[in-house]
């Protein structure tokens, strides 16, 4: 952690200075206090594109084709990060240059696009990928070619790289605790589990049965799974109302998502009537399915945009003045935008760019500007942080019911739930 | 040396050998590893451009579905290296050791019995061929049978490709799912992930696909190939004549599958994963672009139109980020509306007589060729030329 | 589970198997028609739907910030409009593409490929890359509960309806109208209908702007069931080409049959099955049924 969150002085001033140069001159000393100084051919001896002036990065998301729905959300995020991070001088005196390049939700083009950024244009760092595929797509290229990779999307665990900081929660942090807050507050014993047919859906799913069944002393009614682009769930529906669960958990992405809580409506399987927790809804997704129908239901997340500290108002009103007062904020959207911020901090304390020093001085790192609160990476590259439950209202917003009271420690291979 | 010239310009080899030139010398000496690696990955969807020129240009018929044997040639391939990449000892971490990562992740306790063929190299080789070629000849021999063709044969192949797609996502557990099989290593214990490693297989890819091309070209002159040429225009006269015309379409298709699939298992080896976003409706209209826009009558304008897209795609999603759709999709739609023979086309129509020209102005003797009328242009008259237009096709 | 309750969920899920028929049947009619009657395969008819989307979605904003009173009102009038839009679209697109290629029925799959690329990236940057979700009328949302445990949706009987309708129109227009005459007429025989002094080009362009339309109706609908998005369209495109394969391209009915084919066996295997395994058993059925009779359902009667 460098001294320079330190030396952030309470709520007016730490908006203003996120907010970017308008707090610039105040912070012009300690700017110039650590780091402009060290020559490029100290803080980069592998060879990375740097200057004296400039450190280059690589962004990788897709910009087009089913997944720029969701991804457009992180490169907002990330872009708004480094550009926060280059009105305060940027890291070790140098300014962050963005190569933005496209995956175009095509696996093979990430692989392809992400050793150009390793190989062609040695970025120090990458911020990107959304989906498993896309990430596993790259992760051989990564490790093999010795790149650093900050990833912001929720996952399933079962997976842990020198290469990749994980800003997201991998799957136990955002399960095991919303099922025993839906246990304790709302009595769920029954549970229907619904995924879209795929890794992050299924592993999902086998922790919270194991939870459910060996811990919870729950029962599972029902286990389903529809393949990717599904848009049609009367069928679905008409079997969780044959099963009658106290709470369905429901793990659906994409345009089947939308089509879900549609056609849920329509069969008058409302918030009213029924407990439904999501691990797959957050503001961006509420865009497209729209607040009246999804209105009453919970999702469990480690973010919302409505969560109320200091933090998140700074964040919120800076990513709505560069993106429009009808931005929305999502949980990955969020932990995006932590990417560039533990790079800074991990680069700071490394007092270096090589990967093999950042990636050394990344466990241990804290943010306490995060927009969550707080965070801290762990050993195993993930990151603490809390789990919140929030119940999605009828305009569009999500309110927050629930909060774990501790951080809860990511375990990507959870003993007993194999 | 006279004898040389003329054995390349009766067959229209001389294209041939430029192309060669440029894939095993130009381009080795001009790029640098990572580019050179991307345009093996690039060659690999040339076997499938080359297969769509005999199977499209030469037989008529249009498949929509190449990307299905470009994937289970990949997908063979990919089998074979992913259980070497999961001995026991790396995958240790795994509640069953010893089995791909894949299968642990989804509850499989033991490797599938379909599998277990896939540990020898030899029988993961025959495979690549075989099984895109076995299900080519299963899913044509039915439809041409019953002189299914055109446009409905297109869409059915469509679907072919539509259903192995949920197949293989759907069943995750054997396939990899969503994410394919990622993460896979060595050849028989050869590292194919360094350079060197990278080097050879561009050599090798390269090798394979002017094979490919020499061994088209010779069927396109053997008297198959004027079958097949008279079969696209006017099929019914070729079967009074007694031929059997499906057997011929079934050929081709079946031709055509094979070197998509020999094309897979180069992208698996080079690229090191295999994934469902191959299969699908998508990239198989892709490939049919980059035949279409190099010149579906010629195999070398196929690679040509296949490296061109490609460069176009990477080139423009690098540099006009926000813009490269529009420019793929006028890069397309204009390629279809104005030049109808690809560059191969416009080549013939417009280079070859500009230099016939010049040629003609320095030496009179010698009279301009006339452009051979390539394509779907004339097919009444091509009958009585037909073997004058075969050669008149260029390589 | 007691007697009612059987009953109950054999009604709705009797319900589930029309309304996934009516949402078949309403993408594939479009396709159809300019198939069957045209040889043209349109790739851009998912783009073309999601025309008819955001269209929709659209009037929504409008509605909400100039005349909210107007909300439960607007859908008819924008269905009716999303027609009209890809219509038209539809029409200039047969003027600038589609007629140069009539001669290459092949080729202009290629070209309404390309064609879809660019108006995927048109929605992009016309309405962002995120997905929209129109705000609909009270009276289209929720269920219709005639009985204690008996929902049918709303949204799918108003699908269900608007397909009865919009099939009825096109099936009397084909068979009882001069237009349906002429596109008959230049089906059976493109020379002699020339002959005769039918204009066959404005046949073709009205038929291919008609299948658009009928698109952009089916997007318009699917905004009550489904997502809009710039890539809302490929969601459907490929169940649309299969109803159409399977059905054998060549004859309105075979679609008809051949969605109500597929979306029973999808339905009812959904119910015993896992949602993916039903996928999986319907499409193969489909190859099966397809490699015995790969003309599809309901070929056209020629000598070949």
């Amino acid at each position: 952690m460098s001294s320079k969150y330190d030396n952030v002085p309470l709520s007016p001033e730490r908006r203003r200075l996120l907010q970017g140069l308008a707090a610039l001159p105040l912070f012009g000393v300690s700017k110039l206090g650590f780091g402009a100084s060290l020559p490029t051919a100290q803080v980069n001896t592998t060879g990375l594109a740097i200057t004296d002036t400039e450190v280059t990065v690589g962004q990788l998301h897709s910009a087009t084709g089913t997944m720029a729905i969701s991804e457009t959300g992180s490169i907002q995020a990330e872009q708004l990060a480094i550009d926060q991070i280059n009105a305060l001088g940027g890291i070790l005196g140098r300014k962050i240059k963005v190569i933005k390049e496209d995956g175009a939700s095509d696996w093979p083009t990430f692989a392809e696009k992400s050793r150009k950024l390793l190989v062609n244009d040695k970025v120090a760092t990458v911020f990107g990928c959304w989906t498993s595929a896309s990430r596993k797509a790259v992760l051989p290229i990564f490790e093999k070619e010795n790149g650093l990779l900050y990833y912001p999307t929720f996952y399933e665990g079962l997976e842990q790289s020198k290469n990749v900081i994980y800003t997201g929660q991998e799957a136990t942090q955002q399960i095991i605790w919303g099922l025993d807050w839906a246990q304790k507050e709302k009595g769920a014993k029954k549970f229907f589990l619904v995924g879209s047919d795929y890794i992050w859906p299924r592993t999902s799913m086998k922790i919270a049965r194991k939870h459910i069944e060996n811990f919870q002393k729950g029962r599972v009614v029902g286990e389903e799974y529809y393949p990717l682009g599904n848009t049609n769930f009367n069928s679905l529906i008409n079997k969780i109302k044959v099963a009658k669960p106290d709470c369905i958990f429901a793990a659906v992405v994409g345009g089947s998502n939308v089509a879900f809580y549609k056609q849920l409506k329509a069969a008058g399987i409302t918030g009213a009537k029924q407990f439904l927790l999501t691990l797959s809804v957050t503001e961006d997704e509420m865009l497209g399915i729209g607040g009246e129908n999804f209105a009453g239901f919970y999702s469990s997340m480690k973010y919302f945009q409505s969560l109320d500290n200091e933090n998140n108002k700074v964040f919120v009103e800076s990513f709505k003045k560069a993106y429009g007062p009808k931005a929305v904020i999502g949980d990955v959207t969020q932990a995006a935008y932590l990417g560039p911020w533990l790079w800074k901090a991990a680069v700071e304390k490394a007092g270096s760019f090589d990967v093999d020093k950042v990636v050394a001085a990344s466990p241990g790192i804290e943010l306490k500007t995060a927009p969550e609160g707080y965070v801290k990476v762990h050993d195993n590259h993930h990151l603490y942080s809390k789990a919140r439950i929030a119940q999605g209202q009828a305009d569009g917003t999500f309110t927050v019911v629930a909060e774990s009271s501790d951080l809860i420690v990511p375990d990507p291979f959870p003993k007993g739930y194999q | 040396m006279n004898a040389i010239k003329n054995w390349l310009m009766r067959g229209g080899y001389g294209s041939f050998v430029i192309l060669a030139l440029i894939l095993v010398v130009v381009f080795p000496l001009a790029m640098d590893i990572f580019r050179l690696n991307l345009v093996g990955k690039y060659l690999t969807y040339g076997f499938v451009a080359i297969g769509l020129v005999m199977l499209w240009g030469y037989g008529g018929v249009l498949s929509l579905g190449q990307g299905v044997f470009f994937g289970l040639g990949g997908y063979a391939m990919a089998m074979f290296l992913k259980l070497e990449a999961s001995d026991p000892e790396s995958t240790k971490i795994q509640s069953t050791p010893g089995i791909p990562d894949f299968m642990d992740w989804n509850q499989l306790t033991a490797l599938p019995l379909w599998w277990e063929p896939f540990k020898s190299l030899p029988f993961a080789l025959f495979a690549v061929v075989a099984v895109p070629v076995l299900l080519a000849f299963v899913v044509s021999f039915a439809m041409f049978k019953r002189r299914v063709g055109g446009v409905y044969f297109a869409i059915i192949t469509q679907a072919v490709a539509l259903i192995l797609t949920v197949l293989i996502i759907g069943q995750q557990g054997y396939t990899g799912g969503v994410n394919g099989m990622t993460d896979l290593k060595t050849l028989l214990g050869w590292d194919i992930r360094t350079d060197g490693a990278k080097y050879v297989l561009y050599f090798v890819n390269a090798g394979l696909l002017l094979g490919a091309i020499l061994l088209c070209r010779w069927i396109q002159l053997s008297k198959l190939g004027t079958l097949l040429l008279a079969m696209r225009d006017k099929e019914d006269r070729v079967r009074f004549s007694g031929y059997d015309v499906s057997m011929f379409k079934v050929f081709a298709f079946c031709l055509a599958a094979g070197l998509s699939a020999i094309g897979g298992a180069m992208f698996t080896l080079q690229v090191g994963f295999m994934s469902p976003s191959f299969v699908g409706i998508v990239p198989s209209i892709e490939m049919v672009i980059f035949a279409a826009i190099g010149g579906r009558m010629s195999l070398v304008g196929a690679v040509y139109g296949t490296l061109l897209v490609n460069f176009g795609k990477t080139y423009f999603s690098e540099s006009f980020p926000d813009l490269w759709l529009f420019l793929m999709a006028a890069l397309f739609i204009g390629v279809v509306m104005a030049f109808p023979n690809g560059l191969a086309g416009l080549y013939e129509s417009h280079v070859k007589p500009w230099l016939a020209r010049r040629r003609s102005a320095g030496a009179p003797a010698t009279l301009p060729v006339p452009p051979a009328p390539a394509g779907h242009a004339a097919p009444v008259k091509a009958e009585p030329a037909l073997s004058a237009r075969v050669s008149g096709q260029t390589a | 589970m007691s007697f009612d309750e059987i009953y109950n969920i054999t009604l709705m899920q009797g319900f589930a198997g029309l309304s996934l028929f009516a949402v078949l049947l309403l993408m594939g009619l479009g396709l159809a028609i300019i198939f069957g009657q045209m040889g043209v395969i349109n790739m851009a008819h998912g783009e073309f739907m999601t025309i008819g989307a955001y269209t929709i979605f659209l009037f929504s904003s409008l509605t909400e910030s100039l005349a909210p009173g107007l909300v439960q009102a607007y859908f008819p009038f924008a269905i009716v409009c999303a027609f009209l839009v890809a219509f038209g679209i539809g029409w200039l697109t047969e003027w600038a593409l589609i007629r140069h290629l009539y001669k290459r029925p092949l080729d202009t799959l290629l070209a309404t490929w390309g064609l879809s690329l660019g108006m995927q990236q048109v929605f992009r940057s016309t309405f962002g890359p995120k997905e929209v979700s129109p705000t609909l009328p009270d009276w289209l949302m929720g269920s219709w509960s005639p009985a204690e445990g008996l929902d049918i949706p709303i949204n799918g009987m108003f699908v269900l309806a608007l397909t009865v309708v919009v099939t009825g129109s096109v099936l009397i227009a084909l068979y009882r109208s001069r237009w349906g005459l002429r596109v008959r007429a230049t089906v059976s025989n493109r020379a002699m209908a020339n002959a005769t002094g039918i204009n066959t080009r404005r046949t073709d362009r009205l038929t291919f702007a008609i299948g658009c339309g009928i698109a952009g109706v089916a997007g318009a609908a699917f905004t009550t069931i489904g997502s809009t998005g710039p890539t809302s369209g490929s969601l459907y495109i490929v169940d649309a080409f299969l109803v159409v394969t399977f059905g054998g391209a060549a004859s309105l009915w075979g679609t008809v049959v051949s969605a109500f084919g597929i979306a029973q066996t999808q339905s009812i295997s959904e119910f015993f099955l896992s949602g993916s395994m039903a996928k999986v058993l319907t499409l193969l059925l489909i190859v099966t049924i397809l490699m015995m009779r790969p003309q599809g359902l309901f070929a056209a009667k020629v000598r070949r």
